[in-house]
């Protein structure tokens, strides 16, 4: 897998979901990815920098334009140094939520992107990449 | 700081969404309408969302939440103008806006909407 570039971003404040969104539109442009693809992509986005700021008390997107033979692709990862989820299989379950949203974040971002990993340890943080392809 | 502005037509609200919205802007535009409703004893609210290329779930959740208070308040509301890569996402998000009425575009939205208010 080679990447072509990458970078990382705050996301600290509700002003940097917006940010966040925009500097992926960009990114699935520049690999023309199909228009859907990037509707769904953004919205994983949106979804998991609004968790990485109310729930993990804010973080940092890192983000990759990757190539993999004859696919491209983009990769994000959030990491924030928040509570951690406890149960991450409750925290994947539709309709669940600690806090006062729908309950649909992650496993709405889960169904939109192709490649989905999480990692969370409690006390210490989370973090999750995300991988669309074109 | 930051507005969504209403229009007002006769007795009909009218919003049109245009920029990318961060989340207490879609807060206080659920604020807004609430009371405008109540200042002006709207009948119908129209929604333009064809200028956004993303609703996430919290932005869908406004809708749902502004068409429910608008119900209570006696008024219709419809959303126009949803993109079809928007409306595809939505339902893989799991999101299908139950209660929300929608249409194509702006005219049939006025067209529906003053249908309900006819017959009322």
């Amino acid at each position: 897998m080679i990447v072509r570039s990458s970078g990382s971003q705050p996301v600290r404040l509700e002003q940097d979901v917006v940010l966040a969104r925009q500097t992926v539109r960009k990114l699935t442009q520049e690999c023309a990815m199909r228009l859907i693809d990037q509707t769904k992509l953004v919205t994983a986005v949106s979804e998991l920098a609004r968790n990485t700021v109310v729930y993990g008390g804010g973080g940092d997107m890192d983000w990759q334009l990757i190539e993999d033979g004859t696919r491209v692709g983009v990769r994000l990862t959030f990491r924030d140094e928040g509570p951690g989820i406890a149960d991450i299989k409750l925290a994947m379950t539709d309709g669940w939520t600690s806090g006062s949203g729908l309950g649909l974040g992650l496993t709405g971002a889960k169904r939109l992107v192709d490649e989905f990993e999480l990692d969370s340890t409690v006390g210490a943080g989370t973090r999750i990449t995300i991988t669309r392809w074109t | 700081m930051d507005r969504i502005p209403i229009l007002r037509m006769g007795e009909f609200l009218l919003v049109t969404i245009q920029v990318d919205m961060h989340d207490q802007l879609a807060m206080t535009l659920q604020d807004d309408l609430a009371e405008r409703i109540s200042a002006t004893s709207a009948k119908a609210v129209l929604i333009d969302i064809s200028a956004l290329d993303m609703v996430d779930s919290f932005i869908g959740r406004m809708i749902g939440t502004i068409s429910g208070l608008s119900r209570i308040m006696d008024a219709e509301t419809v959303v126009v103008g949803m993109q079809p890569a928007v409306a595809i996402t939505l339902v893989e998000l799991g999101l299908e806006l139950p209660g929300v009425s929608t249409a194509l575009n702006v005219e049939r939205g006025m067209q529906l909407l003053r249908a309900r208010v006819a017959a009322q």
